[in-house]
């Protein structure tokens, strides 16, 4: 094929869904369920297709495409930044994950949401997020990937706020979006910093520029990486910026599954791995990547185990495996990070569609509580679902396994990770198993909890979709090789992992542990898997009702950011500044008033006044003659 | 090129509207609509006729005639590339004042139209003024008339509205008329002939202890006019009360002379003296930018909340201008016109909401989007703007201005970055209390069932600054292609001034 229909193909890419955007937003509810999905998944196929010949085009003699399309503006004389993509491997592996995942969460969106009376609006801001993600996946420079970054940032709140008439939906679209955007903020301060710096904002120039002007330990490399990683925390929901995704629960399912499991959360990720030049010439920063990574892995692994919400357990779960990325790019294991973003996009795609399906089945119903015995009325989402949690747990064969195994075979050596978070990397892969079993056996097992009658969609669509991605996550494991040839050449300046004395034990204990978690969970949890007249309740202690609410960070950030700002924006509601003006004006009033009293037309008060006034003039008069006289006799 | 032309025919236009009001009732503003139309189409050629001819980089001497002979006071005009962007921004928010006040005027409605072109005469007589007597008349013209809309066609509290405007305006250029009339004084003294021909006082020689004072003067009155913290609080109450057309010029185009004077007069006449201010202004700017974030989160009126969060962009353009350096100058550039056409576009939202519920409050408002999605999709556009989404204008305004103050101020700009943080609060807090949610039980019935979505005319107003905005943030260039020269001239200039 050509170069230059290449590089059209590559500038076409995210024009697909925009145009699809357009028609939809402007033609809105005229269009009918039939046109509208035609037009915004045919989008998604030509998008993905092209994204797939494309990356065709990538080898080891063409490691970079680039497509500029227009100047945005003019920095300096030497520093144009450019509305210009550029896709190299780690790239590559981005588009096919948003394109073709995206393709088939919106073939299921199409059939999920065919009954809501705004289905055009939902796929045009399903088409419109695929934009800004192609956009930030596909940058040349930080001012455009920071578009991107917006972009998805909004799409994220107008999805998660769909159903806006609920009061709860609208907040927690709120606090996704300002929680995101403090750590957007620190992102663009981090820009600031890279241009006044280096001069530059383009990607490779940076990371160039970065590794030629520093070296290791330099303050600047430290604080621009610091900087950025707030940018990452926010967007990926990592500690401490972590509490906006559980609530974003409150979209559709569809869209918790494109965006808020497989492509939007992983952008943290995405800009660590782009950035890693600078990253690498701050291991400070990186063993900060890697703590926050495992930290955040626990804490979401021990607040999974006590939700009563599918949804929620799942977004605690896409929390902790997005802590594992970064984990992995902690220690420096940056093809292993990407890799298992891949295929947890796979799984986590798969097992919130079938949550959806299953969701749907039971009239909304959410509530773990209130399933139960699902495995042998709803068969097929059964299976679909054991699938994923199978990769979500890792056992050998999955892709989740080939994907985390890579991750946690590299931790002990790693120099900016060590053996104290491989530690935790085991703990975390011991909870998953854990809350798995837990959430497989309150669903699917058990008694059935619910009163209503069951009503699986038989949709086609539906059914594709799930499949297509059940297969992709059994064999996701196949795409390593492929990967880690692709990713190659991009990571080339990140040192290799040496590993040495290791302990014969590592992989052992790392294969064993998930089933040391099913173990556990057998007999743990049996009161959940057998069937008994035994009614079960959610837990109700302290510790639980705090696990369950993410550990206490929402009142955490409630006593110490939002009640003070509330406060003082309520006390200052009249703005202290115009009142302390207003002072003149009521001075002047006070004069005014004074004055006009003293006119009240009364001959008893004038003469008062008179008499008054001309006695306090005779005193002054006489006191200052005696003052006078005084001195004058004094001198 | 004749801006005495384009002046004068507002003028007349806003004559006419009144005197066509009196032949036959609703005329006004068709009269109005087609006459600024003309001038605008006109003011386009005109420059593009001449744009071959003239270098707009530098300022071009338009006309310069003798006024008052007996203090050599001239009327003097000149167009620089700043002045062109300015007064086209003028006319295309005229347009838009005219659209918007199609139906909300109901009184005096041939005087209304007469005082609104007035003031856009006054504004651009502002814009190219290059002598100084003659810059604080038009300074004065453009209040006048701007007064009398907000009194008579204002909201509940209009009078005092009117006066706190008026009376913070007066007191701050008194201020800067004693320092004009102390510069004429200066050259009077330095070569023995009265002048207030602005490129006559590029060339004095100013010691830095009196041009500090000098400096003040001018500084203060814009700095009302901007307006910057702690004297902004005229602003709330002035947007709040004044007819949606009022709001929209106020904030699309008032402001902007605050802006136009610091970089005409402060920066390029006291180069020394603002250089050694420049801290403190920078200062100012950034407690602008937080401040107006935080009281624009505070407020239920919406309108008023508009009005906190223009103070607050308009403290990017304080910061950016003090920061001297090249990139915050063109960002300081762009703040302005996307800040004259977002703000613009949230005041005449604001007037179509009130004009369907008849109250400000946000309390009232919620689950809009139900009725009125198109409504709807555009308020999002215009709240996104305001809180610098990229893809629209205000974004690479900010962008532009917080990267360049960054090289000169990193402390100080890693605060003002923080204003991002707020506008998103308080731009949530507009979007989501008026469209999403539920209808306000609080609401009459009959309003439920009236609230329609956006007509035609409303449409096209709201389609205009959408896609100026989406083709600005998309292709800056278009604007500031006339700055990538002359502002680092600019700048270096003033650098270089100062150095000496």
């Amino acid at each position: 094929m050509s170069e230059s229909i290449t590089v059209t193909l590559l500038a076409l890419l995210p024009v697909y869904p925009l145009v699809s955007f357009v028609l939809l937003i402007s033609f809105a509810k005229r269009l009918s369920w039939h046109v509208a999905a035609t037009i915004s998944v045919g989008a998604m196929v030509l998008s993905a297709l092209s994204s797939f010949v494309v990356i065709e085009q990538l080898s080891v003699d063409v490691p970079v495409i680039t497509a500029h399309l227009w100047l945005w503006f003019t920095l300096s004389s030497s520093e144009q930044v450019n509305i210009s993509f550029y896709l190299d491997g780690l790239a590559a592996v981005m588009i096919c994950v948003v394109t073709g995942i995206g393709l088939l969460i919106h073939i299921f969106a199409a059939a999920y949401m065919r009954e809501d009376a705004n289905f055009t609006r939902f796929m045009a801001y399903m088409n419109l997020f695929i934009v800004a993600m192609l956009i930030l996946v596909l940058a040349d420079n930080l001012v455009l990937l920071y578009l991107g970054w917006e972009g998805v940032g909004l799409c994220s709140f107008l999805l998660i706020g769909f159903w806006y008439h609920e009061k709860a939906n609208v907040l927690a679209a709120r606090k996704a979006f300002i929680v995101t955007r403090v750590g957007d903020t620190a992102m663009a301060i981090g820009l600031f910093m890279i241009f006044k710096e280096i001069g530059q904002l383009t990607i490779i120039d940076v990371n160039e520029s970065a590794r030629a002007l520093w070296v290791v330990g330099d303050s600047q490399p430290y604080w621009i990486a610091l900087l950025l990683l707030g940018g990452a925390v926010g967007k990926s929901a990592q500690l401490p910026l972590q509490t906006w995704l559980p609530d974003a629960m409150a979209g559709p399912t569809p869209v918790s599954a494109l965006i808020h499991a497989a492509t939007m959360v992983t952008a943290g990720v995405y800009l660590i791995a782009r950035m890693h030049g600078i990253f690498l010439l701050a291991p400070e920063v990186m063993t900060y990547v890697a703590w926050l990574g495992a930290l955040t892995l626990l804490l979401a692994g021990v607040a999974a185990l006590t939700q009563t919400d599918i949804k929620r357990v799942l977004a605690y779960s896409t929390m902790s495996q997005i802590g594992y990325m970064m984990l992995s790019l902690g220690a420096g294991a940056f093809s292993a990070g990407v890799f298992h973003l891949m295929t947890h996009a796979f799984f986590k795609a798969l097992l919130f569609l079938t949550a959806g399906a299953i969701i749907l089945a039971l009239h909304h119903q959410q509530n773990l509580f209130k399933m139960g015995g699902l495995l042998k009325r709803l068969p097929l989402e059964t299976t679909l679902f054991s699938i994923g949690l199978v990769c979500l747990m890792a056992l050998p064969g999955s892709s989740g396994f080939f994907s985390k195994e890579a991750i946690i075979a590299q931790l002990f050596s790693s120099t900016t990770a060590g053996p104290l978070l491989w530690f935790c990397a085991i703990v975390g892969a011991l909870l998953t198993s854990i809350y798995s079993c837990r959430l497989f056996f309150l669903a699917f097992m058990g008694n059935a909890r619910f009163e209503t009658s069951l009503q699986p969609s038989s949709s086609k669509l539906l059914r594709f979709s799930l499949v297509a991605l059940a297969i992709l996550s059994i064999i996701g494991g196949v795409f390593e090789n492929v990967l880690m040839v692709s990713l190659a050449p991009v990571f080339i300046a990140a040192p290799v992992i040496e590993i040495l004395n290791e302990p014969t034990w590592l992989h052992s204990v790392a294969i064993a542990t998930p089933f040391v978690g099913i173990l556990f969970s057998w007999f743990y949890f049996a009161k959940y898997r057998v069937v008994s007249d035994v009614k079960i309740v959610e837990n109700s202690s302290g510790l639980a009702r705090f696990c369950r609410q993410g550990l206490g960070f929402d009142s955490l950030y409630t006593w110490l950011l939002v009640k003070p700002y509330c406060a003082l924006a309520k006390l200052n509601r009249k703005d202290i500044f115009d009142q302390l003006l207003m002072l003149n004006a009521w001075y002047v009033s006070l004069c005014h008033d004074v004055l006009t009293s003293s006119q009240n037309g009364k001959l008893r008060w004038y003469v008062a006044a008179i008499g008054l006034t001309t006695l306090l003039l005779l005193l002054t008069l006489l006191l200052t003659v005696n003052v006078g006289e005084v001195s004058m006799e004094a001198s | 090129m004749s801006i005495t032309f384009v002046m004068c025919s507002l003028l007349i236009a806003g004559g006419l509207a009144w005197f066509a009001e009196g032949v036959k009732a609703n005329s006004a503003r068709y009269v109005a609509l087609l006459l600024v139309l003309i001038i605008s189409v006109y003011f386009v050629f005109a420059l593009i006729m001449t744009n071959s001819s003239a270098d707009y980089n530098q300022l071009h001497l338009l006309v310069r005639v003798a006024w008052i002979n007996r203090f050599n006071i001239e009327y003097a005009l000149a167009i620089d590339y700043l002045s062109i962007v300015l007064v086209s921004l003028t006319l295309f928010l005229s347009l838009i004042c005219i659209l918007v006040s199609w139906h909300e005027i109901k009184e005096k409605v041939g005087f209304y139209y007469f005082n609104l072109l007035a003031s856009i005469a006054g504004i651009i007589g502002v814009f190219t003024a290059v002598d100084m007597f003659l810059f604080f008349f038009f300074w004065e013209v453009m209040l006048l008339p701007m007064t009398a809309l907000i009194a008579i066609w204002g909201h509940e509290n209009k009078h005092f509205a009117a006066i706190k405007f008026f009376i913070f305006t007066q007191v701050s250029s008194l201020l800067m008329l004693v320092a004009i009339i102390a510069m004429a004084a200066v050259h009077f003294k330095q070569t023995g002939q009265l002048s207030f021909f602005y490129q006559d006082w590029l060339a004095l020689d100013l010691p830095l202890s009196l041009a500090q004072y000098l400096m003040l003067g001018f500084f203060i009155a814009f700095a009302v006019k901007l307006p910057s913290v702690p004297v902004h609080s005229w602003l709330p109450d002035a947007h709040t009360q004044a007819p949606t057309a009022g709001s929209v010029l106020l904030a699309g185009v008032l402001l902007k002379t605050g802006a136009y004077g610091l970089i005409r007069f402060v920066l390029q006449l006291f180069p020394e003296a603002s250089l050694n201010f420049a801290p403190f202004a920078a200062t100012l700017g950034v407690v602008s930018i937080l401040y107006g974030a935080k009281m624009a989160f505070a407020q239920q009126d919406l309108k008023r909340l508009v009005a906190y969060s223009s103070i607050s962009h308009m403290g990017f353009v304080m910061l950016a201008l003090f920061s001297f350096n090249a990139i915050a100058y063109q960002g300081a550039i762009l703040t302005l016109v996307a800040h004259g056409l977002s703000s613009a576009a949230l005041f005449s939202l604001a007037g179509m909401i009130y004009s369907r519920i008849h109250s400000r409050n946000l309390m009232n408002m919620g689950g809009f989007w139900q009725n009125a999605p198109r409504m709807g999709g555009f308020a999002l556009v215009f709240a996104a703007a305001a809180f610098g989404l990229p893809g629209l204008a205000n974004f690479v305004a900010e962008f532009l201005s917080l990267v360049g103050a960054y090289q000169v101020y990193p402390l100080l700009t890693i605060f003002a970055a923080l204003g991002l943080i707020g506008s998103a609060i308080y731009g949530m807090v507009l979007f989501q209390n008026s469209f999403q949610g539920r209808f306000q039980a609080s609401l009459p019935a009959p309003e439920k069932s009236l609230f329609k979505d956006l007509s035609t005319r409303e449409l096209l107003v709201c389609s205009a600054l959408v896609s100026l905005l989406v083709v600005i943030g998309f292709y800056p260039n278009l604007v500031l292609t006339f700055f990538q020269t002359a502002d680092i001239a600019l700048v270096n200039h003033n650098l270089a001034g100062a150095v000496q």
